[in-house]
């Protein structure tokens, strides 16, 4: 399993590193998003600062969703969907490999994002490992939620607007933790941010758990 | 010795097409079989099925001691299937394709060079990104992964589309060297002259099911004397 | 498959849809369910007394917990441990597939209401429609859930496929609703001083009052029994209408392997085909 992992993830960074569609269309996408959001909320400094953590949050569920339809494009070319069947890889190792590639995407995406949160609204992490910890837990639930879904809408005609809506609500707890450790941490108060770290670990080894058994009947139901 | 393939009565659905309705069908090891009918006859469907892509939900289908109707995932790996469309991730280059395909199954890099060259593709195609390549250039790279994985089972779907005649000739020496090697093959063909010199028997497909079935060209072709044939009679299939 | 799907055009015409056969238990766990919301009804917008803090306020009493009780648990219970049951091989049948999607599609109505009642509920006690109240918020989150569900269930596929694809994807979203609630929960009480106090907790009730509370529970859990068997069995209609269907093509697939044995003419080449017998002179091209 760790091995197919090890190759599925390898196959998919290597894609990912060739096409470019993650540095040209997902990161200046959630820059973008980062951009909106700041003009639909106004020039006030505070009001920036204080909206700042769940901007951060918004414009990474929506890259997720981007980066998710990229994971199952890559997949879905001509012929590639049944070579993937037919290649004798263990379903559970695929899984994780496509959530390791997406995984990684994510956390660089989230580099950009922090870098451009800390030009645009001038806010600082004061907790550091705080931040840290969320974001890695966030991450591992994303990427195993969302390559779910996209295995679950992958065969379909209707996939591209399927996938936002069944994939959005689920992913909504992740959005509410991780703004309310990130606020915490900006503002120092590691005591109040803890506490939302037990929403992010469950929901990470849930996923990845339900990933592991259920990816497989998935595959075949696409 | 029970047979590679053994399909009785098998069913499988499309949707909620019967793309097969019923097919019979044996392949025994070493065989050579080619499947013959018009467009839609389920030829594809055959071969899919076969694969453990398209399941079957009734009748009788085992393939390599696989019940396919009780567990059509475990045979995958035995089997190479050279589709319409070759499974080549565009952004990867022709040696990369072939050795995700090997290292899945655990084979070495070795067996995905050697069989690159068993196909003829070498130089600079080797290292151009499999988008850039032709599509018969494609399918050679979908033919080298399957040759490197050895299936003991070879589903070609219409292979001879869009192959120059080298590529022809380098495919009929393919097929003989891994029948030779112990595997069984099963061919679907819209090409008569091209395929049933390959074959041990010809079997006839109309409206998802078989309809008819004549002895090939293969034996004929290996036995010393070649027996000498007209065209009409290679072509021409009398249905039972 | 690349091969062109021959015309069918017997599927509408000659498909004698099955006449719907409820069985008896439905009928009867239907009318229960008339009685008792006839009495639920007369009992609490006649009998009861009006609440002296709420006034006739109160009265919502008699729908919304039911009915959020409905759309939260009955709900619940049937659409997951349908979907575990069709996904766990030994008892994989169709029968749990179609109750959990039936219960879904029946949970969307009920949690809709939920909604419409607590808002109700909400505008004259908190002031506003809607308050970001951690169950209203759970609430609303599940009822988009559900709706994914159905668009999924939506997309066309074989019977297997699509039971085996639903079943997953409401067990995902089983997995998703205790860690929606927490999170919501959390996300409301830690960062507002003062929660609204549940209204419930304000009604001082009478004899008459509970019961009433309590024969709401009944009626609307019958209700739920009810249009769940209906719902199913309106699923089963819809897969027949599919299978006769099935069995029209798979008609014609033999038929067409009668006209196409002749292999010199490798193209079906348009003559009349042999129809299927039975096929109740549906009109062939």
């Amino acid at each position: 399993m760790w091995h197919d992992a090890v190759l599925v993830a390898g196959k998919d960074l290597r894609i990912e590193a060739r096409a470019r569609v993650g540095l040209w269309q997902v990161v200046p996408f959630a820059v973008l998003v980062l951009v909106l959001l700041a003009f639909a909320i106004g020039p006030d400094q505070a009001a920036l600062r204080h909206a700042a953590p769940g901007i951060f949050w918004v414009a990474l569920l929506f890259s997720t969703v981007l980066a998710i339809q990229r994971s199952v494009a890559v997949e879905s070319g001509e012929g590639t969907r049944d070579g993937l069947r037919l290649s004798g890889i263990d379903p559970a190792g695929i899984f994780l490999g496509k959530a390791a590639a997406v995984g990684l995407q994510l956390l660089a995406l989230q580099l950009v994002l922090w870098a451009g949160m800390t030009l645009l609204f001038d806010v600082r992490v004061h907790v550091v490992w705080l931040a840290v910890v969320a974001s890695l837990l966030a991450t591992v639930g994303l990427a195993c939620a969302g390559v779910l879904y996209g295995a679950l809408s992958a065969g379909l005609r209707v996939r591209d607007t399927l996938l936002p809506l069944l994939v959005l609500p689920v992913l909504a707890p992740v959005l509410l933790a991780g703004s309310k450790a990130w606020e915490a941490s900006l503002n120092g108060a590691a005591a109040s941010g803890t506490q939302w770290l037990k929403i992010l670990v469950p929901f990470a080894v849930i996923y990845l758990v339900v990933g592991i058994v259920l990816y497989g009947p998935l595959q075949e139901a696409g | 010795m029970a047979p590679v393939v053994h399909f009785r009565a098998a069913v499988a659905l499309a949707g909620r097409f019967p793309a097969l309705a019923g097919v019979d069908l044996s392949l025994h090891q070493g065989e050579v079989v080619v499947v013959m009918g018009p467009n839609g006859a389920g030829k594809t469907s055959l071969l899919r099925s076969c694969a453990g892509l398209l399941p079957v939900t009734s009748g009788e289908a085992v393939v390599l001691g696989v019940d396919l109707t009780e567990d059509h995932t475990s045979v995958r790996r035995y089997v190479g299937l050279l589709g319409h469309a070759a499974p080549l991730y565009d952004d990867l280059s022709a040696a990369e394709n072939v050795r995700f395909a090997t290292r899945a199954l655990g084979l070495p890099a070795s067996s995905a060079d050697e069989a690159l060259e068993r196909v003829a593709l070498t130089g600079r195609l080797r290292s151009t990104a499999a988008g850039r390549l032709s599509a018969g250039q494609r399918r050679r790279v979908a033919l080298a992964a399957l040759v490197a994985r050895r299936p003991a089972l070879w589903l070609l779907d219409e292979p001879h589309a869009g192959l120059d005649a080298d590529s022809r000739t380098l495919l009929g020496r393919l097929i003989g060297e891994a029948v030779a090697d112990g595997a069984s093959v099963l061919l679907s063909s819209h090409e008569p002259q091209l395929s049933v010199p390959l074959a041990d028997r010809v079997v006839a497909m109309a409206g998802g099911r078989v309809t008819g079935e004549e002895p090939g060209g293969r034996r004929a072709a290996l036995s010393a004397v070649p027996t000498p044939r007209t065209d009409a009679g290679a072509v021409g299939i009398h249905v039972a | 498959m690349s091969s062109v799907a021959p015309t069918r055009p017997a599927a509408e015409s000659a498909a004698p849809v099955p006449s719907p056969s409820r069985p008896r238990w439905l009928h009867v766990v239907g009318l229960l369910g008339v009685v008792a919301m006839g009495f639920t009804v007369w009992l609490g917008l006649w009998v009861t007394p009006p609440d002296v803090f709420q006034g006739n306020l109160a009265r919502l009493l008699y729908i919304h917990p039911a009915i959020a009780t409905v759309a939260l648990y009955w709900v619940g219970i049937v659409a997951a441990g349908g979907s575990l049951l069709y996904l766990w091989p030994r008892t994989r049948s169709l029968f749990w597939d179609r109750l959990a999607a039936s219960a879904v599609e029946v949970g969307v109505i009920f949690s809709a209401l939920t909604l419409v009642t607590g808002s109700l509920w909400g505008r004259p006690v908190w002031g506003v429609w809607w308050t970001w109240d951690a169950r209203l918020t759970s609430t609303a989150l599940l009822l988009l859930l559900e709706i994914g569900y159905l668009a999924l269930r939506r997309v066309p596929a074989d019977l297997p496929v699509r039971a085996r694809r639903c079943a997953v994807a409401a067990l995902l979203i089983a997995v998703d609703i205790p860690i929606v609630h927490f999170s919501v929960y959390w996300w409301n009480t830690l960062h507002q001083a003062g929660t609204f106090l549940d209204p419930g907790f304000k009604i001082h009730a009478s004899p008459s009052m509970s019961w009433t509370f309590l024969l709401s529970f009944v009626a609307f859990s019958l209700v739920f029994v009810w249009l769940l068997g209906v719902r199913y069995q309106v699923e089963v209609l819809q897969d027949a209408v599919g299978q006769e269907e099935l069995e029209i093509s798979l008609a014609e697939r033999w038929s067409e392997g009668r006209a196409g044995e002749a292999l010199a003419q490798p193209e079906w080449s348009g003559e009349v085909r042999p129809q299927p017998e039975w096929s109740g002179g549906g009109a062939a091209p």
